[in-house]
């Protein structure tokens, strides 16, 4: 398939402006009579339900917690980055997009990420006004910090429950517009696929998570923002909810995937303690600033870490990359703590594990300092480890964070399917094959406010829209499906759990599809994959019936999609011969083990499209540009 | 680790409940109460049983979706903090744990540990936001607020709405979680112009949705796992004072609490 992502011509400073002037516009008397549904309620569907909501659209609005506040947004720690420019310390909209996209390795487009930092500014003035307690000088303006390897200081926060802010935020503004009528609010509400008619989206099959009745919903345009699909790893610092059934039903109704591989692994988690364990817990990059990583110098040296005299400690990253030291990018973190751990240097009982050490800022700053900073974060370290990182070193290991690959999306937003448009997390659009930290946050919000309201309204007004019923054939077919693939799962009178597929599954594609990957180990995991797919639809155990709430019933049908979705990934991974970002290819790298980029071959967005069950999957590439910056060899020496 | 695990089952609002004795024989201290209902859950599934339906998501103790009464405290004995966070650990080999749902007349029983929160959205929809559509916000630093006052508004921001003051008040008041948006967006300037109608329009859905008057028992407190300070109570009384005094001339509206879950109909 020819994909055009339908980037305006002319400077990439005011491609933004000229497309929102070119645009159609729906008249405001009109808006009432369009039916729009968008499903999720985190940064991204939350702010885009609600502005749609103001501007006077009729909303209907999906999740599947019991509240929209719920939304894994909530759980974001460290902050939201925006180009304002407060400290004075160099920042502007054109350095954010630079740093953007080459933190990205070159894998993200270009006019999509420079209309992201375009929007970060307004972001914060948005949140500001809503009551959002952002951080505060004495004087009353706004604090930055620097995060996640940035050198100036443009993040954002409140306290370290950005996240939680920024979405109360967006959840208060959502209802408000249920208060006033524009909205309605369908909590406990899972869409379990996409009606399509006509070739475009008009409707979505959801199952009421408390009665299981199947319900259609009819619209003018769909907007998915559900998260990502970190969870295909069962361990991760994702909520456990997360999924990815929405997107992937909607690859399978015609939505191309693009860049599943690019996955990314957070480097500052606690780590595992055992089997039962069911996710993992982040703790916030910006540790990082104070905090100094190390293992010992020699193999198996199991003395406490303060026996270990200085002189036997290797602060590797600050060995190896003098100028940033341990504000390295994530994967570049990340992959080094796996390597020291491979060397058999790693700490803590199960050896996955390297120290970061606070004791030097300590000295420096004062315990008082380093408790206001980062109190909140010891206290949960030492919650869950029964340590105190006051006195000795926290440890951390990486763990699966985000997922920057997701639905196919145009320069509107728009996926393959017209009517089908898709925010967040959910797309693969601005953050190439690694994410900066902080951008995440900032990328929900600019898609939900800024970028949706406009596009959708363009959509609307310049398409032809058929008169489609609940109860026509299309949509009653889909009902159908989603019916049959219900009692199916009930239905096979397998012995083992749910959860144990998804444990086996999550163990395949993180050692073959996580931090570092090669042709062998992705073939294999392909193959096991496959007979594990297999398996699950002979011998899964799923108890409990579909008319009322049945939490193994949710889960069985999210890990069905994961066990497809598995596969893509890893096929994708297979078909990159190169690393960038967080896909790093043993057989592609540097002499000095670091990232080898294929621009020559590689300088595309790999989407990849559903040809029916049992077929390959069909690779469409829409190559990439870079006018402004220039691909270069990421250098953190 | 031994332990008992004695929990509330009940598969539907009209179906009898009754306690369920589990013993669980191995139980590592160091997994979160949630993990531990994880194992039961598992061993529940592989022998054909139906496992215990709880409520959890982020598993980090700020989503708000777990909580449940462990031995009659909610959340569990650990202060400031939520089921999801709490490692076994905090337990004595071969204690007894007795966890049921959440009690509350305004809280509709759902199944098992998981009841309906829905009242609590509905108190946000009656006032707690400030009324600024996208688009219309003046540059961030044109509103200064003093790094106290931006203190103590995030320390009401931090709830999670998770509705343990709610379980643990022997009145069932929901008061310290209204009193928290009502202490955060009155705090800050943004919220000013609507401070008054925020507090009366809050306050009536409060009682609308069924729930208990407060009395200054400080339960609530003592339970919630963001140690929410009882002033934010103080606080909701006085600018409901103030308000329903200012806006003696509005006509005050509620919205009618919603009892089942077919959405949408008119
Ligand atoms: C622990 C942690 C810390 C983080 N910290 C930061 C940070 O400091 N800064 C930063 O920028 N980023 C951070 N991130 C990343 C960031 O939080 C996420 O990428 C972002 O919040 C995703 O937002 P979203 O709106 O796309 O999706 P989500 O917030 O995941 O929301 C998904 C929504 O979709 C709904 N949904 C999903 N599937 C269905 C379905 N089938 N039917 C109905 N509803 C459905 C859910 O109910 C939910 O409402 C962090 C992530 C984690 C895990
Ligand atoms: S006030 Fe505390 S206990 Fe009540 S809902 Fe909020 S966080 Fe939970
Ligand atoms: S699961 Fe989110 S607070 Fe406990």
């Amino acid at each position: 398939m020819k994909l055009d992502a339908g980037i305006p011509s002319g400077p990439i400073e005011q491609a933004w402006d000229k497309a929102r002037f070119e645009m159609k516009l729906v008249n405001p008397a009109n808006k009432r009579r369009h039916n729009l549904i968008v499903v999720g309620t985190g940064l991204a569907g939350g702010s885009a339900a609600a502005t749609l909501g103001e501007l006077g659209y009729n909303v209907r609005c999906f999740c599947f917690q019991d509240s929209p506040r719920r939304a894994h947004s909530i759980a974001a720690q460290g902050g939201i980055n925006a180009a304002k420019n407060y400290p004075n310390d160099g920042d502007s909209i054109y350095r954010l997009f630079y740093d953007t996209v080459k933190g990205g390795d070159f894998r993200a487009r270009e006019a999509n990420v420079y209309r992201l930092a375009q929007n970060s500014v307004n972001i914060i003035d948005q949140c500001v006004a809503q009551g959002v307690p952002f951080a505060r000088e004495y004087g009353g303006s706004l604090e930055n910090r620097s995060f996640g390897g940035a050198q100036v200081s443009r993040t954002f926060y409140a306290r370290g429950q950005t996240g939680q802010q920024l979405l109360l935020g967006a959840y208060q503004a959502l209802e408000r517009q249920v208060d006033a009528g524009q909205v309605t609010m369908f909590p406990r509400s899972e869409m379990l696929d996409l009606i399509v008619v006509d070739g475009k989206a008009r409707g979505i099959v959801v199952r009421n998570l408390v009665t299981g009745k199947l319900s259609v919903h009819i619209a003018d345009a769909v907007i998915l923002a559900t998260g990502g699909y970190g969870n295909v790893y069962y361990l991760s610092t994702n909520a456990k909810g997360s999924n990815a059934t929405a997107i992937w039903r909607a690859y399978k109704r015609g939505a191309l995937f693009a860049n599943p591989c690019f996955t990314q692994i957070h480097p500052t988690c606690i780590p595992v303690s055992g089997d039962y364990q069911s996710k993992l817990t982040l703790m916030s990059e910006s540790l990082r600033n104070d905090g100094r990583i190390w293992v010992p110098k020699q193999k198996g040296d199991k003395r406490p870490p303060n026996q270990i005299p200085e002189g036997e400690r290797d602060y590797y990253l600050e060995r190896r990359y003098p100028s940033f030291g341990n504000l390295v990018p994530r994967d570049v973190a990340s992959r080094n703590a796996k390597a020291v751990c491979d060397e058999g240097r790693g700490v803590g009982e199960t050896g996955l594990g390297v120290y970061l050490d606070f004791s030097e800022a300590m000295q420096r700053l004062g315990e008082e300092t380093i408790r206001e900073r980062y109190g909140n974060l010891f206290d949960m370290y030492q919650r869950i480890t029964d340590e105190n990182p006051y006195k000795v070193p926290m440890r951390i290991y990486p763990a699966i964070h985000y997922t920057m690959g997701g639905l196919w999306v145009d320069y509107q937003l728009q996926s393959t399917i017209p009517g089908l448009f898709v925010l967040g997390e959910a797309n693969f659009s601005d953050h190439g094959a690694n994410r900066l930290g902080a951008s995440a946050l900032m990328q929900g919000l600019s898609d939900g406010y800024f970028v949706i309201p406009y596009t959708v309204g363009n959509y609307l007004a310049s398409t032809k829209l058929g008169k489609v019923s609940e109860t026509g054939a299309e949509a009653q077919a889909v009902l159908t499906s989603v019916q049959q693939g219900v009692e199916r799962l009930l239905a096979i009178p397998g012995r083992r759990t749910v959860d144990s597929f998804h444990r086996e599954l999550g163990k395949i594609v993180w050692d073959d599809c996580g931090m570092s990957r090669t042709a062998p180990g992705l073939k294999d995991a392909i193959g096991r994959i496959r007979a594990l797919r297999e398996e699950f639809w002979q011998n899964v155990n799923v108890p409990g019936s579909s008319n009322d709430l049945n939490q193994s019933l949710e889960k069985a049908g999210r890990v069905a999609d994961f066990l497809e979705l598995g596969e893509l990934m890893c096929m994708d991974a297979l078909e990159r011969n190169e690393s960038c970002g967080g896909h790093f290819r043993e057989e592609y790298q540097t002499p000095d083990g670091e990232a080898q980029r294929d621009d020559e071959h590689f300088s595309y967005v790999a989407a990849w499209g559903y040809t029916g069950p049992g077929n390959p999957p069909e690779l469409s590439r829409e190559p990439l540009e870079f006018h402004y910056v220039h691909p270069s060899q990421r250098s953190y020496k | 680790m031994k332990l008992t695990l004695t929990i509330w089952r009940q598969k539907d609002p009209g179906a009898k409940g009754k306690f369920v004795r589990y013993p669980m024989d191995n139980v590592n201290p160091e997994m979160s109460m949630l993990e531990c209902l994880d194992v039961l859950n598992e061993s529940l599934a592989e022998r054909g049983e139906e496992p215990v339906a709880f409520e959890h998501d982020c598993r980090e103790g700020i989503c708000g979706s777990c909580g449940f009464m462990i031995s009659g405290v909610a959340h569990g004995p650990l202060p400031a903090t939520t089921v999801c966070q709490l490692t076994m650990r905090h337990f004595k080999d071969g204690e007894e744990l007795v966890l049921e749902p959440w009690r509350s007349r305004s809280f509709p029983f759902v199944k098992d540990l998981v009841v309906d929160r829905r009242a609590f959205d509905r108190i946000i929809q009656a006032g707690g936001y400030v009324s600024v559509s996208t688009g219309n916000a003046p540059d961030g630093n044109a509103i200064p607020v003093g790094k106290e006052e931006a203190d103590r508004a995030m320390d009401a921001a931090a709830c999670i709405g998770c509705g343990a003051c709610v379980a643990a008040c022997p009145n069932g008041s929901a008061a310290l979680f209204t009193g928290a948006k009502i202490a955060h967006l009155g705090i800050l300037p943004q919220g000013q112009p609507e401070r008054d109608r925020r507090a009366v329009r809050m306050v009536a859905q409060m009682h609308a949705e069924g729930f208990g008057s407060c009395t200054n028992i400080g339960e609530c407190t003592g339970v919630c796992p963001k140690e929410i300070p009882l002033e934010v109570i103080a606080r909701m009384n006085h600018d409901y004072l103030y308000g329903a005094w200012r806006e003696r001339r509005q006509v005050v509206t509620t919205i009618a609490p919603a009892t089942d879950w077919e959405f949408g109909k008119k």
